[in-house]
Protein backbone atom coordinates (compact mmCIF):
# COMPACT_ATOMS: atom_id res chain seq x y z
CA UNK A 1 0.00 0.00 0.00
CA UNK A 2 1.48 3.04 -0.83
CA UNK A 3 1.71 5.96 1.49
CA UNK A 4 -0.97 9.00 1.63
CA UNK A 5 0.06 11.35 -0.07
CA UNK A 6 0.43 15.05 1.96
CA UNK A 7 -2.53 16.21 -0.13
CA UNK A 8 -5.29 13.63 1.49
CA UNK A 9 -3.36 13.88 4.86
CA UNK A 10 -4.33 17.34 5.04
CA UNK A 11 -7.37 17.44 3.97
CA UNK A 12 -8.13 14.43 6.18
CA UNK A 13 -6.59 15.96 9.44
CA UNK A 14 -8.70 19.36 8.40
CA UNK A 15 -12.21 17.84 8.04
CA UNK A 16 -11.68 16.00 10.78
CA UNK A 17 -10.54 18.51 13.08
CA UNK A 18 -13.57 20.53 11.51
CA UNK A 19 -16.00 17.68 12.86
CA UNK A 20 -14.52 17.59 16.38
CA UNK A 21 -13.27 20.68 17.83
CA UNK A 22 -16.50 22.14 17.65
CA UNK A 23 -17.42 19.61 20.32
CA UNK A 24 -14.48 19.12 22.07
CA UNK A 25 -14.43 22.77 22.91
CA UNK A 26 -18.30 22.59 24.14
CA UNK A 27 -17.40 19.50 26.69
CA UNK A 28 -14.24 21.50 28.09
CA UNK A 29 -15.78 24.34 28.76
CA UNK A 30 -18.63 22.11 30.41
CA UNK A 31 -15.77 21.87 33.08
CA UNK A 32 -15.20 25.77 33.08
CA UNK A 33 -15.29 27.54 36.55
CA UNK A 34 -16.50 30.57 35.48
CA UNK A 35 -20.82 31.44 34.29
CA UNK A 36 -19.26 32.91 30.93
CA UNK A 37 -18.95 30.09 28.35
CA UNK A 38 -15.91 31.56 26.37
CA UNK A 39 -13.45 32.48 29.49
CA UNK A 40 -11.96 29.74 30.85
CA UNK A 41 -11.50 30.35 35.03
CA UNK A 42 -10.53 27.06 36.51
CA UNK A 43 -12.09 23.59 36.81
CA UNK A 44 -14.85 22.66 38.06
CA UNK A 45 -17.70 20.02 38.34
CA UNK A 46 -20.14 22.62 39.64
CA UNK A 47 -22.74 23.04 36.71
CA UNK A 48 -23.20 18.98 37.02
CA UNK A 49 -24.27 19.35 40.11
CA UNK A 50 -26.81 22.31 39.40
CA UNK A 51 -27.77 20.34 36.71
CA UNK A 52 -28.79 17.05 38.53
CA UNK A 53 -30.94 19.56 40.77
CA UNK A 54 -32.63 20.84 37.63
CA UNK A 55 -36.37 19.70 38.00
CA UNK A 56 -37.14 21.21 34.70
CA UNK A 57 -34.45 19.47 32.78
CA UNK A 58 -34.38 16.67 34.49
CA UNK A 59 -38.38 15.94 34.19
CA UNK A 60 -38.04 16.72 30.35
CA UNK A 61 -35.28 14.12 30.26
CA UNK A 62 -37.74 11.80 31.98
CA UNK A 63 -40.76 12.38 29.40
CA UNK A 64 -38.00 12.60 26.24
CA UNK A 65 -36.69 8.95 27.57
CA UNK A 66 -40.50 7.70 27.61
CA UNK A 67 -41.37 9.21 24.09
CA UNK A 68 -38.10 7.95 22.86
CA UNK A 69 -38.90 4.55 24.08
CA UNK A 70 -42.81 3.63 23.10
CA UNK A 71 -41.86 5.75 19.82
CA UNK A 72 -39.49 3.78 18.59
CA UNK A 73 -40.71 0.30 19.98
CA UNK A 74 -43.95 0.75 18.31
CA UNK A 75 -42.09 2.16 15.00
CA UNK A 76 -40.23 -1.15 14.75
CA UNK A 77 -42.64 -3.47 15.03
CA UNK A 78 -45.06 -1.36 12.57
CA UNK A 79 -42.02 -0.55 10.20
CA UNK A 80 -40.66 -4.32 10.01
CA UNK A 81 -44.14 -5.23 9.30
CA UNK A 82 -44.22 -2.58 6.40
CA UNK A 83 -40.61 -3.73 5.24
CA UNK A 84 -41.90 -7.61 5.24
CA UNK A 85 -45.39 -6.45 3.19
CA UNK A 86 -43.21 -4.02 0.67
CA UNK A 87 -40.58 -6.98 -0.03
CA UNK A 88 -42.44 -10.34 0.58
CA UNK A 89 -46.26 -9.08 0.25
CA UNK A 90 -46.30 -9.19 -3.72
CA UNK A 91 -48.90 -7.36 -5.43
CA UNK A 92 -52.16 -5.19 -3.66
CA UNK A 93 -54.23 -2.93 -3.83
CA UNK A 94 -52.69 -0.02 -3.19
CA UNK A 95 -48.95 -0.81 -2.99
CA UNK A 96 -48.01 1.99 -4.85
CA UNK A 97 -49.57 4.69 -2.32
CA UNK A 98 -47.61 2.58 0.41
CA UNK A 99 -44.68 2.30 -0.65
CA UNK A 100 -44.97 6.44 -1.30
CA UNK A 101 -46.13 6.43 1.94
CA UNK A 102 -43.35 4.71 3.64
CA UNK A 103 -40.91 6.88 1.95
CA UNK A 104 -42.33 10.66 1.86
CA UNK A 105 -41.43 11.11 5.75
CA UNK A 106 -38.41 10.67 4.72
CA UNK A 107 -37.68 13.44 2.83
CA UNK A 108 -40.63 16.00 3.88
CA UNK A 109 -39.25 18.89 6.05
CA UNK A 110 -40.25 18.64 9.78
CA UNK A 111 -41.78 21.68 9.75
CA UNK A 112 -44.53 20.37 7.65
CA UNK A 113 -44.72 17.19 9.53
CA UNK A 114 -45.35 18.72 12.51
CA UNK A 115 -48.13 21.33 11.51
CA UNK A 116 -49.82 18.80 9.58
CA UNK A 117 -50.00 16.28 12.48
CA UNK A 118 -50.69 19.16 15.06
CA UNK A 119 -53.32 19.95 12.62
CA UNK A 120 -55.15 16.52 12.84
CA UNK A 121 -54.85 16.23 16.54
CA UNK A 122 -56.95 19.43 16.91
CA UNK A 123 -59.13 18.72 14.50
CA UNK A 124 -59.84 14.99 16.33
CA UNK A 125 -59.89 16.51 19.71
CA UNK A 126 -56.93 15.41 21.14
CA UNK A 127 -55.24 16.73 24.16
CA UNK A 128 -51.77 17.44 23.04
CA UNK A 129 -49.06 15.60 25.44
CA UNK A 130 -46.58 12.64 25.77
CA UNK A 131 -49.24 10.43 23.70
CA UNK A 132 -49.45 12.81 20.53
CA UNK A 133 -45.56 12.82 20.60
CA UNK A 134 -45.49 8.80 20.84
CA UNK A 135 -47.74 8.96 17.82
CA UNK A 136 -45.88 12.21 15.93
CA UNK A 137 -42.54 10.25 16.43
CA UNK A 138 -44.02 6.76 15.38
CA UNK A 139 -45.40 7.42 12.13
CA UNK A 140 -41.89 9.24 11.19
CA UNK A 141 -39.64 6.50 12.56
CA UNK A 142 -41.34 3.72 11.21
CA UNK A 143 -40.46 4.99 7.83
CA UNK A 144 -36.99 5.12 8.86
CA UNK A 145 -37.00 1.02 10.05
CA UNK A 146 -38.71 0.12 7.49
CA UNK A 147 -36.03 1.01 4.79
CA UNK A 148 -33.89 -0.15 7.21
CA UNK A 149 -35.35 -3.58 7.26
CA UNK A 150 -36.33 -3.75 3.78
CA UNK A 151 -32.66 -3.33 2.62
CA UNK A 152 -31.75 -6.45 4.54
CA UNK A 153 -34.64 -8.47 3.57
CA UNK A 154 -34.23 -7.68 -0.58
CA UNK A 155 -30.80 -9.14 0.40
CA UNK A 156 -31.30 -12.06 1.68
CA UNK A 157 -31.89 -15.57 0.45
CA UNK A 158 -35.64 -16.36 0.02
CA UNK A 159 -35.31 -20.17 -0.35
CA UNK A 160 -34.41 -20.31 3.09
CA UNK A 161 -38.06 -19.32 4.00
CA UNK A 162 -39.35 -21.65 1.01
CA UNK A 163 -37.50 -24.11 2.80
CA UNK A 164 -38.98 -23.70 5.95
CA UNK A 165 -42.72 -23.59 4.55
CA UNK A 166 -41.46 -26.95 2.77
CA UNK A 167 -40.78 -28.53 5.79
CA UNK A 168 -43.49 -28.13 7.50
CA UNK A 169 -43.34 -24.41 9.01
CA UNK A 170 -46.32 -22.24 8.95
CA UNK A 171 -46.10 -18.96 7.50
CA UNK A 172 -45.78 -17.45 10.96
CA UNK A 173 -43.08 -20.13 12.12
CA UNK A 174 -41.16 -19.27 9.20
CA UNK A 175 -41.02 -15.69 10.25
CA UNK A 176 -40.11 -16.27 13.82
CA UNK A 177 -37.58 -18.97 13.45
CA UNK A 178 -35.90 -18.18 10.23
CA UNK A 179 -36.52 -14.93 8.48
CA UNK A 180 -36.35 -13.15 12.24
CA UNK A 181 -33.57 -14.34 13.21
CA UNK A 182 -31.53 -13.79 10.02
CA UNK A 183 -33.02 -9.90 9.74
CA UNK A 184 -32.32 -9.46 13.73
CA UNK A 185 -29.40 -6.55 13.01
CA UNK A 186 -31.16 -4.66 10.81
CA UNK A 187 -34.22 -4.89 13.14
CA UNK A 188 -32.02 -3.64 15.67
CA UNK A 189 -30.14 -1.15 14.57
CA UNK A 190 -33.90 -0.05 13.06
CA UNK A 191 -34.81 0.56 16.58
CA UNK A 192 -31.50 2.22 17.12
CA UNK A 193 -32.13 5.07 14.82
CA UNK A 194 -35.93 5.63 15.68
CA UNK A 195 -34.63 5.79 19.02
CA UNK A 196 -31.88 8.43 18.13
CA UNK A 197 -34.32 10.36 16.07
CA UNK A 198 -36.95 10.38 18.54
CA UNK A 199 -34.79 11.65 21.33
CA UNK A 200 -33.14 14.41 19.30
CA UNK A 201 -36.30 15.60 17.49
CA UNK A 202 -37.20 19.38 18.44
CA UNK A 203 -39.42 20.63 15.68
CA UNK A 204 -42.11 17.67 15.65
CA UNK A 205 -41.87 17.89 19.29
CA UNK A 206 -42.77 21.69 19.54
CA UNK A 207 -45.43 21.41 17.52
CA UNK A 208 -47.34 18.07 19.07
CA UNK A 209 -46.96 18.65 22.57
CA UNK A 210 -48.58 20.26 24.92
CA UNK A 211 -48.26 22.66 28.12
CA UNK A 212 -48.68 19.24 30.28
CA UNK A 213 -45.59 17.25 28.47
CA UNK A 214 -41.83 19.27 27.46
CA UNK A 215 -38.89 17.31 25.86
CA UNK A 216 -35.55 17.81 26.20
CA UNK A 217 -35.10 19.16 23.12
CA UNK A 218 -37.70 21.62 23.46
CA UNK A 219 -36.18 22.77 26.49
CA UNK A 220 -32.62 23.28 25.12
CA UNK A 221 -34.36 24.87 22.71
CA UNK A 222 -35.69 27.44 24.34
CA UNK A 223 -32.83 28.01 26.76
CA UNK A 224 -30.32 28.09 23.60
CA UNK A 225 -32.16 30.83 22.20
CA UNK A 226 -31.16 32.99 25.54
CA UNK A 227 -27.32 32.70 24.68
CA UNK A 228 -24.95 29.72 25.63
CA UNK A 229 -25.13 28.58 29.34
CA UNK A 230 -22.49 26.43 31.10
CA UNK A 231 -25.34 24.08 32.18
CA UNK A 232 -26.50 23.35 28.52
CA UNK A 233 -22.90 22.42 28.16
CA UNK A 234 -22.83 20.40 30.48
CA UNK A 235 -26.16 18.37 29.29
CA UNK A 236 -24.67 18.16 25.88
CA UNK A 237 -21.69 16.71 27.37
CA UNK A 238 -23.67 13.91 29.43
CA UNK A 239 -25.33 13.52 26.01
CA UNK A 240 -22.46 13.17 24.16
CA UNK A 241 -20.62 10.81 26.15
CA UNK A 242 -23.59 8.28 26.21
CA UNK A 243 -23.12 8.55 22.48
CA UNK A 244 -19.89 7.83 21.93
CA UNK A 245 -20.18 4.85 24.47
CA UNK A 246 -23.15 3.65 22.71
CA UNK A 247 -22.12 4.04 18.78
CA UNK A 248 -18.40 2.41 20.04
CA UNK A 249 -19.99 -0.83 21.37
CA UNK A 250 -22.36 -1.62 18.78
CA UNK A 251 -19.62 -1.29 16.33
CA UNK A 252 -17.11 -3.77 18.57
CA UNK A 253 -20.16 -5.91 19.09
CA UNK A 254 -20.90 -6.22 14.98
CA UNK A 255 -17.38 -6.50 14.60
CA UNK A 256 -16.54 -9.16 16.79
CA UNK A 257 -19.76 -10.98 15.24
CA UNK A 258 -18.57 -10.50 11.81
CA UNK A 259 -15.24 -12.37 13.16
CA UNK A 260 -17.31 -14.82 14.68
CA UNK A 261 -19.55 -15.68 11.85
CA UNK A 262 -16.48 -15.75 9.64
CA UNK A 263 -14.66 -18.37 11.71
CA UNK A 264 -17.87 -20.50 11.78
CA UNK A 265 -17.74 -20.42 8.12
CA UNK A 266 -14.50 -21.38 7.79
CA UNK A 267 -14.86 -24.24 10.36
CA UNK A 268 -18.15 -25.08 8.03
CA UNK A 269 -15.82 -25.24 4.88
CA UNK A 270 -12.90 -27.15 6.79
CA UNK A 271 -15.91 -29.95 8.48
CA UNK B 1 -57.08 -12.96 4.95
CA UNK B 2 -54.21 -12.53 7.72
CA UNK B 3 -52.08 -11.49 4.93
CA UNK B 4 -54.45 -8.40 4.30
CA UNK B 5 -54.97 -7.77 8.04
CA UNK B 6 -51.05 -7.39 8.24
CA UNK B 7 -50.57 -5.14 5.41
CA UNK B 8 -53.70 -3.04 6.89
CA UNK B 9 -52.09 -2.47 9.88
CA UNK B 10 -49.05 0.34 8.87
CA UNK B 11 -51.45 0.74 5.96
CA UNK B 12 -53.97 2.37 8.00
CA UNK B 13 -51.47 4.28 10.30
CA UNK B 14 -49.91 5.67 8.05
CA UNK B 15 -53.12 6.93 6.28
CA UNK B 16 -54.73 8.19 9.67
CA UNK B 17 -51.44 9.97 10.73
CA UNK B 18 -49.69 10.80 7.33
CA UNK B 19 -51.76 11.57 4.55
CA UNK B 20 -55.49 12.58 6.23
CA UNK B 21 -53.13 15.53 8.58
CA UNK B 22 -51.70 16.94 4.59
CA UNK B 23 -55.37 16.91 3.10
CA UNK B 24 -56.31 18.62 6.46
CA UNK B 25 -53.18 21.15 5.51
CA UNK B 26 -54.27 21.26 2.18
CA UNK B 27 -58.14 22.28 3.29
CA UNK B 28 -56.86 25.06 5.96
CA UNK B 29 -54.67 26.56 3.49
CA UNK B 30 -58.16 27.10 1.13
CA UNK B 31 -59.46 28.60 4.05
CA UNK B 32 -59.60 31.62 5.88
CA UNK B 33 -58.64 33.02 8.80
CA UNK B 34 -60.97 33.76 12.00
CA UNK B 35 -61.09 34.79 15.27
CA UNK B 36 -62.53 31.57 16.66
CA UNK B 37 -61.26 28.39 17.93
CA UNK B 38 -59.90 26.52 16.11
CA UNK B 39 -58.71 29.93 14.29
CA UNK B 40 -59.91 29.28 10.47
CA UNK B 41 -63.15 29.08 8.64
CA UNK B 42 -65.24 27.18 7.51
CA UNK B 43 -65.68 23.97 9.76
CA UNK B 44 -66.31 21.19 8.59
CA UNK B 45 -70.24 20.72 9.12
CA UNK B 46 -72.11 17.50 8.25
CA UNK B 47 -75.36 19.17 8.75
CA UNK B 48 -74.67 21.95 5.78
CA UNK B 49 -73.36 19.19 3.30
CA UNK B 50 -70.43 19.64 1.28
CA UNK B 51 -71.22 21.50 -1.26
CA UNK B 52 -71.83 24.77 0.84
CA UNK B 53 -68.39 23.54 2.57
CA UNK B 54 -66.79 23.78 -0.90
CA UNK B 55 -68.15 26.70 -1.84
CA UNK B 56 -66.35 28.17 1.03
CA UNK B 57 -62.57 27.36 0.40
CA UNK B 58 -60.48 29.56 -2.14
CA UNK B 59 -57.09 30.36 -3.13
CA UNK B 60 -56.95 33.49 -1.00
CA UNK B 61 -53.71 33.19 0.64
CA UNK B 62 -51.79 31.73 -1.85
CA UNK B 63 -53.19 34.90 -3.67
CA UNK B 64 -51.59 36.79 -0.67
CA UNK B 65 -48.19 34.61 -0.46
CA UNK B 66 -47.85 35.94 -4.07
CA UNK B 67 -48.80 40.04 -2.93
CA UNK B 68 -46.75 39.96 0.01
CA UNK B 69 -42.85 39.99 -1.20
CA UNK B 70 -42.01 38.68 2.51
CA UNK B 71 -43.06 35.55 1.25
CA UNK B 72 -41.11 35.09 -2.53
CA UNK B 73 -37.79 36.33 -0.74
CA UNK B 74 -38.23 33.67 1.86
CA UNK B 75 -38.59 31.44 -0.56
CA UNK B 76 -35.77 32.49 -3.32
CA UNK B 77 -33.40 32.73 0.01
CA UNK B 78 -34.09 29.26 1.07
CA UNK B 79 -33.25 28.35 -2.44
CA UNK B 80 -30.03 30.71 -2.40
CA UNK B 81 -28.97 29.24 0.67
CA UNK B 82 -29.59 25.45 -0.16
CA UNK B 83 -27.71 26.02 -3.49
CA UNK B 84 -25.22 27.70 -1.59
CA UNK B 85 -24.38 25.67 1.22
CA UNK B 86 -24.98 22.31 -0.86
CA UNK B 87 -21.60 23.22 -3.34
CA UNK B 88 -20.01 24.40 0.24
CA UNK B 89 -20.75 20.74 1.50
CA UNK B 90 -19.39 19.22 -1.55
CA UNK B 91 -16.25 21.84 -1.44
CA UNK B 92 -15.42 20.39 2.23
CA UNK B 93 -16.72 16.94 1.74
CA UNK B 94 -15.16 15.59 -1.41
CA UNK B 95 -11.73 16.15 -0.23
CA UNK B 96 -12.42 14.88 2.98
CA UNK B 97 -14.24 11.68 0.97
CA UNK B 98 -11.24 11.02 -1.24
CA UNK B 99 -8.71 10.98 1.32
CA UNK B 100 -10.63 8.25 3.06
CA UNK B 101 -10.92 6.25 -0.03
CA UNK B 102 -7.02 6.38 -0.57
CA UNK B 103 -6.18 5.31 2.98
CA UNK B 104 -5.20 2.08 3.69
CA UNK B 105 -7.80 0.01 4.33
CA UNK B 106 -7.49 -1.27 7.61
CA UNK B 107 -8.35 2.55 8.64
CA UNK B 108 -11.50 2.79 6.53
CA UNK B 109 -13.96 1.35 9.19
CA UNK B 110 -12.76 3.81 12.01
CA UNK B 111 -12.48 6.91 9.69
CA UNK B 112 -16.18 5.64 8.74
CA UNK B 113 -17.26 5.32 12.69
CA UNK B 114 -15.63 9.13 13.11
CA UNK B 115 -17.77 10.63 10.06
CA UNK B 116 -21.15 8.63 10.97
CA UNK B 117 -20.59 9.35 15.29
CA UNK B 118 -21.60 13.07 14.84
CA UNK B 119 -24.99 12.09 13.23
CA UNK B 120 -25.55 9.91 16.13
CA UNK B 121 -25.28 13.24 18.41
CA UNK B 122 -28.19 15.66 19.24
CA UNK B 123 -28.51 17.84 15.84
CA UNK B 124 -29.64 20.88 18.73
CA UNK B 125 -26.19 20.42 20.18
CA UNK B 126 -24.05 20.49 17.03
CA UNK B 127 -25.48 23.40 16.16
CA UNK B 128 -25.43 25.15 19.60
CA UNK B 129 -21.44 24.21 19.53
CA UNK B 130 -21.29 26.98 17.21
CA UNK B 131 -22.80 29.55 19.31
CA UNK B 132 -20.16 29.91 21.37
CA UNK B 133 -17.04 29.53 18.83
CA UNK B 134 -18.96 31.97 16.29
CA UNK B 135 -20.13 34.76 18.93
CA UNK B 136 -18.84 38.15 19.04
CA UNK B 137 -16.42 36.95 22.44
CA UNK B 138 -16.38 33.57 20.91
CA UNK B 139 -13.55 31.16 19.99
CA UNK B 140 -12.78 32.37 16.55
CA UNK B 141 -12.84 35.66 17.25
CA UNK B 142 -10.36 35.00 20.19
CA UNK B 143 -8.11 33.18 18.24
CA UNK B 144 -7.81 35.40 15.50
CA UNK B 145 -7.57 38.20 17.40
CA UNK B 146 -4.74 36.38 19.24
CA UNK B 147 -2.86 35.50 15.87
CA UNK B 148 -3.48 38.92 15.01
CA UNK B 149 -4.92 38.28 11.34
CA UNK B 150 -7.96 40.95 12.38
CA UNK B 151 -7.86 43.78 15.20
CA UNK B 152 -11.79 43.94 15.74
CA UNK B 153 -13.94 41.09 16.22
CA UNK B 154 -16.10 39.88 13.83
CA UNK B 155 -19.88 39.83 13.68
CA UNK B 156 -20.24 35.92 12.08
CA UNK B 157 -23.04 34.61 14.60
CA UNK B 158 -26.44 36.09 13.58
CA UNK B 159 -25.46 36.30 9.95
CA UNK B 160 -26.13 33.85 6.91
CA UNK B 161 -22.38 33.14 7.10
CA UNK B 162 -22.95 31.79 10.05
CA UNK B 163 -25.61 29.70 8.79
CA UNK B 164 -23.67 28.47 5.95
CA UNK B 165 -21.25 27.51 8.73
CA UNK B 166 -24.00 25.32 10.80
CA UNK B 167 -25.77 23.66 7.32
CA UNK B 168 -21.91 22.28 6.05
CA UNK B 169 -21.45 21.12 9.59
CA UNK B 170 -24.29 19.27 10.03
CA UNK B 171 -24.81 18.09 6.82
CA UNK B 172 -21.09 17.26 6.09
CA UNK B 173 -21.88 12.78 6.81
CA UNK B 174 -24.41 13.24 3.92
CA UNK B 175 -22.28 14.20 1.43
CA UNK B 176 -19.33 12.26 2.53
CA UNK B 177 -21.11 8.51 2.86
CA UNK B 178 -22.28 8.48 -0.78
CA UNK B 179 -18.93 10.43 -2.18
CA UNK B 180 -16.82 8.21 -0.32
CA UNK B 181 -18.65 5.01 -1.60
CA UNK B 182 -18.53 5.63 -4.98
CA UNK B 183 -15.13 6.92 -5.12
CA UNK B 184 -13.84 3.67 -2.86
CA UNK B 185 -15.30 1.30 -5.93
CA UNK B 186 -13.42 3.37 -8.47
CA UNK B 187 -10.93 0.99 -10.17
CA UNK B 188 -7.01 2.65 -9.43
CA UNK B 189 -5.82 1.21 -12.45
CA UNK B 190 -8.38 3.72 -14.28
CA UNK B 191 -6.26 6.75 -13.42
CA UNK B 192 -2.63 4.58 -14.16
CA UNK B 193 -3.92 4.03 -17.06
CA UNK B 194 -4.68 7.88 -18.09
CA UNK B 195 -1.68 9.12 -16.69
CA UNK B 196 0.42 6.87 -18.59
CA UNK B 197 -1.28 8.29 -21.46
CA UNK B 198 -0.14 11.29 -20.88
CA UNK B 199 -2.87 12.70 -18.62
CA UNK B 200 -1.24 15.05 -15.82
CA UNK B 201 -2.99 14.25 -12.50
CA UNK B 202 -4.84 17.04 -12.70
CA UNK B 203 -6.58 16.49 -15.51
CA UNK B 204 -6.77 12.60 -14.91
CA UNK B 205 -8.69 13.51 -11.66
CA UNK B 206 -10.87 15.89 -13.66
CA UNK B 207 -11.60 13.39 -16.75
CA UNK B 208 -11.57 10.08 -14.53
CA UNK B 209 -12.17 10.38 -11.08
CA UNK B 210 -14.64 13.08 -11.16
CA UNK B 211 -17.06 11.63 -13.72
CA UNK B 212 -16.62 8.15 -12.03
CA UNK B 213 -18.11 9.02 -8.52
CA UNK B 214 -20.88 11.77 -10.01
CA UNK B 215 -23.27 9.44 -8.93
CA UNK B 216 -21.79 9.25 -5.71
CA UNK B 217 -21.95 13.12 -5.59
CA UNK B 218 -25.43 13.70 -6.77
CA UNK B 219 -27.46 11.41 -4.52
CA UNK B 220 -24.87 13.49 -1.66
CA UNK B 221 -26.07 16.71 -2.94
CA UNK B 222 -29.84 15.68 -3.59
CA UNK B 223 -29.09 14.69 0.43
CA UNK B 224 -27.86 17.48 1.79
CA UNK B 225 -30.27 20.31 -0.65
CA UNK B 226 -33.57 18.66 0.08
CA UNK B 227 -33.69 18.72 4.00
CA UNK B 228 -31.83 22.01 4.20
CA UNK B 229 -34.69 23.64 1.99
CA UNK B 230 -37.18 23.52 5.22
CA UNK B 231 -34.65 23.87 7.65
CA UNK B 232 -35.73 25.10 10.65
CA UNK B 233 -32.67 25.52 13.75
CA UNK B 234 -30.33 26.07 11.88
CA UNK B 235 -31.36 29.63 10.86
CA UNK B 236 -33.45 30.54 13.96
CA UNK B 237 -30.14 29.65 16.24
CA UNK B 238 -27.46 30.63 14.31
CA UNK B 239 -29.05 33.15 11.42
CA UNK B 240 -30.19 36.70 12.21
CA UNK B 241 -33.11 38.56 12.05
CA UNK B 242 -32.73 38.84 8.32
CA UNK B 243 -32.09 35.54 7.42
CA UNK B 244 -35.07 34.63 5.54
CA UNK B 245 -35.62 30.52 5.34
CA UNK B 246 -39.51 29.32 4.69
CA UNK B 247 -39.12 27.07 7.54
CA UNK B 248 -38.25 29.75 9.78
CA UNK B 249 -41.33 31.89 8.13
CA UNK B 250 -43.45 29.18 8.48
CA UNK B 251 -42.73 28.01 12.50
CA UNK B 252 -43.58 32.24 13.06
CA UNK B 253 -46.50 32.49 10.62
CA UNK B 254 -47.68 29.40 12.99
CA UNK B 255 -46.16 29.95 16.73
CA UNK B 256 -46.43 33.69 16.68
CA UNK B 257 -48.77 35.35 14.28
CA UNK B 258 -51.12 32.64 14.71
CA UNK B 259 -52.35 32.84 11.48
CA UNK B 260 -52.98 28.78 10.73
CA UNK B 261 -54.89 29.15 6.77
CA UNK B 262 -51.52 31.28 5.65
CA UNK B 263 -48.85 28.77 7.54
CA UNK B 264 -50.98 25.58 5.91
CA UNK B 265 -50.33 27.68 2.51
CA UNK B 266 -46.24 28.29 3.45
CA UNK B 267 -46.89 24.37 4.11
CA UNK B 268 -48.34 23.86 0.16
CA UNK B 269 -45.93 25.91 -1.97
CA UNK B 270 -42.39 24.55 0.30
CA UNK B 271 -43.98 21.07 -0.80
CA UNK B 272 -44.31 21.81 -3.94
CA UNK B 273 -41.20 23.66 -4.43
CA UNK B 274 -39.30 20.04 -2.92
CA UNK B 275 -41.24 17.84 -5.20
CA UNK B 276 -38.93 18.61 -8.28
CA UNK B 277 -35.74 18.09 -6.34
CA UNK B 278 -36.99 14.85 -5.16
CA UNK B 279 -38.41 13.18 -8.37
CA UNK B 280 -34.87 14.05 -9.60
CA UNK B 281 -33.45 12.44 -6.87
CA UNK B 282 -35.78 9.24 -6.85
CA UNK B 283 -34.38 8.88 -10.75
CA UNK B 284 -30.67 9.88 -10.31
CA UNK B 285 -30.83 6.41 -7.75
CA UNK B 286 -33.36 3.98 -9.19
CA UNK B 287 -30.91 4.87 -12.95
CA UNK B 288 -27.77 3.95 -10.59
CA UNK B 289 -29.47 0.54 -8.99
CA UNK B 290 -30.65 -0.72 -13.02
CA UNK B 291 -26.62 0.07 -13.58
CA UNK B 292 -25.45 -1.90 -11.14
CA UNK B 293 -27.98 -4.70 -11.67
Amino acid sequence: MKRLSWFNAVSLTLGFAFLYIPMVILVIFSFNESKLVTVWAGFSTKWYGELMQNEAFLNAAWVTIKVAVFSSTIATVLGTIAAYVLVRGGRFMGRTLFSGMIYAPLVMPEVITGLSLLLLFIGIGLDRGVFTIVLAHTTFAMCYVSVVVSSRLVTFDRSLEEAALDLGCSASEAFRLVTLPIIAPAVISGWLLAFTLSLDDLVIASFTSGPSATTLPIKIFSAVRLGVSPEINALSTIMIAIVTVGVITASLVTKRQVAKQKREEMEAVRN
Amino acid sequence: MRRYFLIAIPYVWLLALFLVPFVIVLKISLSDAAIARPPYFPQFDWAEGIRAFFAELDFENFIFLTEDDLYWKAYLSSLKIALISTFLTLLVGYPMAYGMARTPEEWRPTLMMLVILPFWTSFLIRVYAWMGILSNEGFLNQFLLWTGIISEPLTILNTNSAVYIGIVYTYLPFMILPVYSALERLDGSLIEAAEDLGCSRLSAFWLVTIPLSKNGIIAGSFLVFIPVLGEFVIPSLLGGSNTLMIGKVLWEEFFSNRDWPVASAVAVILLLLLVIPIVLFQRNQQKQQEAEQ
